[in-house]
């Protein structure tokens, strides 16, 4: 590992930066009308998450996320939005009042001061640490899978096997739902 | 860092819910509600730190809902769209009671 | 289960004297009637299956070729053409009767082996325990003493003889196993009633007769009379067992017991004379009204000769409606410590006999005389067990049971007669008026002088059995009103010496006007011309011998009965006769009874007697003598032609209006209460329209709300899902705070 002694100033300054971004591309997200540019904002959120999953330590996460959600959900969704013809201004049928607008601002930034106390209340020291903790990664046997594929396979392996049943369903219910009726 | 994590993941969430709350197209609808289980999915990961790596097995069970809930979503939508020409949700009202 | 009650039996009674004699068998004297049940309500209902509508009843009278015919009350006779007899008639016949005169032969044993012990404790046969809830332990229990025996026997025998005699009664009728069905539930209930150990089973064995005297009142159900006289008989029994239950109640609060021999272990704990014992007994007596037919719950008893004249004579005279005079003499320790309740008893007992003996006077139809006479007589039995002469009371029961069934089914033989004649004929005029009949005594002459016996013992004429028993029940009221503790009790402030000898006025009234009235019975239907018509006449002839045989057995028991305890002024004049062989056969059972009610003085003087049985003798035969001058058969004409009666004689033809008076002043207003405010206001309105209906509106209402909030709009369901969840959340902010 790195022990150099700029390294917690450089790590906070890249995790700031992700954080700045992810939470930015969001917002663009939710603002943008037309379906695809909020799909590539959202896509660009993902990555940002990505990067800060890498840096908390959650390397295989990291990676799954830019393949599994950037890559293939998200492109499902470019799929649909290009396959219906979904790009055109007629179907952007958004609240235009600002009423509701600014409810629901409100509704956001209450839900997150609540969610905010909630997380901070009991608030642990370590929440606050800087530095880089001694870590998963740093684990040697099973690499950086290892720690996540053990519960996985051992303690979760049921729900982990249901989750193959999910995904079976799934792919027949959307095969079923989209085929075209006859 | 966890606590610059944990209120990104409030942020991003409360962003979710106000996407889901102000627009009326279903497929950013589900965008928004993909964004909210990402920002699940970042509180699991900054707490895996503290406790462990099962928030990150969580993670992973979270993204293979995602993906299978994107399936039957999209393929929803597409029926839906097939019958109303339209992905407004303001003109889907056949649950109505 | 036969086998292990008998064990129970064997092992429950062991050292009683009666325990290894015929009376361990004692639980098939109910059992073999109800067996008889079983088997013929099979039969019925397997008929019924077989061949359609062959019960019934269902179909008018069952006549083929007379469906119109619907002015005949009751008759069991149909002529003897296309009507096809039931499918099992010869089954049924053998075992509806069967079964009866097993039980009687069982009894019979039983009594033999009876008379050899001394009957100081009943013998008690416990079959299983019926009711065991907390304090209160119920058997199902058979008591033998003497009192039930001597009931037994009149149920069993008189029981027997009816049931053959229906044998040829009934014999057309489509409904003769069902007839036969409801008979034999009818004796085992009897049977119930009187050899139950305890209240509760005797309430059941109360309740069951009931039930069965319904049945067979409206047994011909197809016609609204007759189906109307059952209910009518069915509520007003109610009200009477009502009391019947207050006492039970009552009972139990306080002695903690039920059965008789518990009854008899904790009485002490009543306060003689006091109000909580006197009040049992009203409310006992109050049952026995309704049963027994006595004021002012005797209307249903008239009414109830809509069923088969058999019916009338089983239930109505003969067993049945005596359970109430059963009930009190086998309470008789508790009335024996409430004169205030005997008193009343005897007092209502006698108003009774004489008021129904006036209605009785101006009857046309002959069932209508004897069931007013039936009335009366069950008024004198309560007078007997009144006054605390209870073996008087038991007594008259029996020998009002000979002679009652004997004048129930001679009536029976007649209307028979006149049936089949008015059936061969196709006349539809009214066989049970006694203006339609007259002169009928050389067509019936085996019937008429049955009857004759028959009315000369109810009228109270020397050596038949009629007159022994009431003139004991007469001379005790007599002997009671002065020195007893009765006559020293005071009843509503009148002094009980002054209320005996009013009750033993309103006797003697009653026995001149039952001279009169039976004799007038007899002579408008067996003397003077006959009035059935020219044609029918010819078909008039007597019943087979299936009916006139039971009428001869019971003819020499009315005649003779009354030697069964014959009073002490007869056995000093012929002293080779056993004198008040009942009493004290019964002694065991209400001997202490009565001598705590009949004080220091038992017995009048010598002279006293003699002049009180003249008295009797002389009523009686004035009431013959009057109606026979002063009564003209010859005179009358045909129903159809008979004017209007004016005056007294119309109050009496309608019952002095009390059936009216009742409608006006309990019928109508219970029927205008029960539309307007039961039925319009609480059934309808609240019940139906707020509970039901207003329930129903609510669910609707509330679930119109929430399908109000189904949109469908998905949009709708985010906002208020998430400001749920922001609400749940502040919540848990405020929680940890």
């Amino acid at each position: 590992m790195i022990t150099n002694e700029f390294y917690p100033l450089f790590y906070t300054f890249n995790f700031y930066v992700f954080a700045l971004l992810a939470l930015m591309s969001s917002l663009f997200f939710v603002t943008r009308k037309s379906p695809v540019s909020a799909a590539l904002w959202l896509v660009s959120t993902m990555f940002a998450l990505a990067v800060l999953y890498v840096m908390l330590d959650a390397e295989f996460i990291g990676i799954m996320q830019i393949l599994v959600y950037a890559g293939a959900i998200m492109v499902v969704f470019l799929f649909v939005v290009m396959l219906l013809n979904l790009g055109q201004p007629s179907e952007f049928s958004d609240i235009r009042k600002n009423g509701p607008r600014l409810v629901a601002g409100f509704l956001g930034i209450l839900l997150t001061a609540e969610l905010l106390t909630l997380a901070w209340s009991p608030l642990d020291a370590r929440l606050l640490v800087t530095t880089v903790p001694p870590s998963v990664a740093t684990a040697g046997a099973g690499g950086i899978i290892g720690p996540v594929a053990g519960p996985l396979f051992t303690e979760y392996l049921l729900a982990f096997e249901l989750t193959s049943v999910l995904l079976l369903v799934a792919i027949i219910g959307a095969v079923v739902l989209a085929k075209k009726r006859s | 860092m966890l606590a610059e994590a944990l209120t990104l993941s409030a942020v991003l969430f409360a962003i979710g819910v106000v996407g889901v709350l102000t627009r009326r197209n279903a497929i950013i609808v589900f965008m928004c509600v993909e964004l909210m289980l990402n920002a699940v999915n970042l509180s699991f990961v900054a707490l895996s730190r503290l406790y462990g790596a099962t928030g990150q097995v969580f993670v992973i069970f979270v993204m293979t809902v995602a993906a299978a809930e994107a399936a039957v979503g999209l393929a929803i939508i597409i029926a839906i769209f097939r019958h109303k020409q339209t992905v407004s949700l303001e003109n889907i009202n056949v649950l109505r009671g | 289960m036969l086998l292990s009650s008998m064990q129970t039996i064997a092992t429950a009674t062991t050292g009683h004297p009666l325990a290894d004699t015929a009376a361990k068998f004692v639980w098939l004297l109910p059992a073999l009637p109800l067996l008889g049940f079983v088997v013929n309500g099979l039969l019925s209902l397997t008929a019924a299956a077989n061949i359609g509508p062959a019960d019934p009843s269902a179909v008018g009278h069952g006549h083929d070729d007379h469906s119109q015919e619907s002015t005949h009350g009751a008759h069991g006779a149909h002529d003897d053409h296309h009507v096809v007899r039931h499918r099992h008639a010869a089954l049924v016949s053998l075992v509806g009767p069967g079964v009866l005169a097993a039980s009687f032969v069982l009894a019979a044993a039983i009594f033999m082996a009876m008379r050899g012990v001394e009957m100081h404790v009943p013998f008690i046969s416990t079959l299983f325990s019926w009711m065991p809830v907390g304090d209160l332990h119920i058997d199902a229990a058979l008591q033998l003493d003497p009192l039930s025996m001597v009931m037994v026997l009149i149920i069993t025998g008189v029981g027997t003889l009816i049931h053959i005699f229906s044998v040829g009664y009934m014999q057309d009728d489509p409904g003769y196993p069902r007839y036969f069905a409801y008979l034999n539930l009818f004796v085992f209930f009897m049977l119930l009633l009187v050899l139950g150990a305890n209240y509760p089973l005797m309430f059941v064995g109360w309740e069951g007769v009931g039930l069965c005297s319904y049945l067979l009142i409206g047994f011909w159900f197809s016609e609204q009379a007759n189906a109307d006289a059952g209910k009518k008989a069915f509520i007003v029994n109610r009200i009477g067992d009502f009391g019947f239950l207050v006492a039970m109640f009552l009972l139990f609060s306080n002695l903690g017991a039920l059965d008789f021999m518990g009854i008899a272990g904790s009485a002490d704990k009543l306060q003689p004379g006091g109000p909580l014992v006197t009040t049992i007994c009203l409310f006992f007596f109050l049952g026995c009204a309704g049963k027994s037919a006595q004021l002012p719950l005797y209307i249903w008893l008239p009414d109830a000769m809509a069923g088969p004249t058999p019916v009338s004579a089983l239930i109505h005279a003969a067993t049945m409606v005596t359970a109430g005079v059963y009930l009190i003499a086998r309470s008789s320790l508790l009335f024996s410590m409430a004169p205030v309740a005997s008193l009343t008893v005897a007092l209502v007992g006698g108003v009774t006999a004489l008021f129904a003996a006036t209605i009785g006077l101006k009857q046309w139809d002959i069932k209508k005389v004897l069931a007013y006479s039936t009335v009366s007589q069950l008024g004198y039995m309560f007078v007997g067990v009144g006054v605390g002469a209870y073996a008087a009371g038991v007594f008259h029961l029996m020998t009002h049971a000979f002679f009652k069934a004997l004048l129930f089914l001679g009536s029976g033989s007649v209307i028979y007669a006149m049936h089949a004649a008015y059936h061969a004929t196709h006349s539809h005029d009214d066989a049970q008026d006694m203006r339609n009949m007259g002169g009928l005594k050389q067509y019936l002459p085996i019937t008429w002088v049955l009857m004759w016996i028959a009315t000369l013992a109810i009228a109270g004429i020397p050596v038949f059995s009629g007159f022994f028993s009431k003139d004991e029940i007469l001379s005790s009221v007599f002997a009671r009103a002065h020195g007893s503790p009765l006559a020293d009790a005071v009843w509503l402030g009148i002094p009980g010496s002054a209320l005996l000898y009013f009750v033993y006025a309103l006797g003697l009234a009653a026995a001149l006007l039952t001279a009169i009235y039976m004799t007038r019975m007899m002579l408008y239907t067996f003397h003077g011309p006959n009035r059935t018509g020219e044609m029918e006449r010819n078909h008039l002839k007597e019943a087979p011998w299936t009916m006139t045989g039971p009428l001869v057995v019971l003819g020499v028991l009315s005649a003779i009965g009354g030697f069964l305890n014959l009073p002490e002024f007869f056995t000093t004049l012929i002293p080779a006769l056993p004198g008040e062989t009942l009493a004290k056969w019964l002694e065991p059972v209400v001997g202490s009874a009565t001598a705590r009610l009949a004080g220091g003085e038992g017995h009048l003087p010598a002279s006293t007697e003699q002049l009180l049985v003249g008295v009797a003798i002389t009523i009686a035969v004035a009431g013959i003598v009057i109606a026979v001058t002063r009564l003209k058969p010859a005179a009358l004409v045909k129903k159809s032609e008979s004017p209007e009666s004016v005056g007294l004689e119309k109050m009496l033809e309608h019952k002095y209006y009390v059936d009216e008076a009742y409608e006006k002043a309990i019928v109508t207003p219970t029927i205008v209460v029960s539309r307007a405010v039961l039925w319009k206001g609480i059934d309808s309105g609240i019940i139906d329209g707020l509970m039901v209906n207003g329930s129903a509106m609510f669910a609707r209402a509330f679930g119109w709300v929430g399908s109000q909030l189904q949109s469908g709009q998905v949009g709708t369901y985010a906002w208020v899902l998430v400001i749920g969840a922001v609400a749940l959340l502040g919540a848990f902010v405020r929680a940890m705070q």
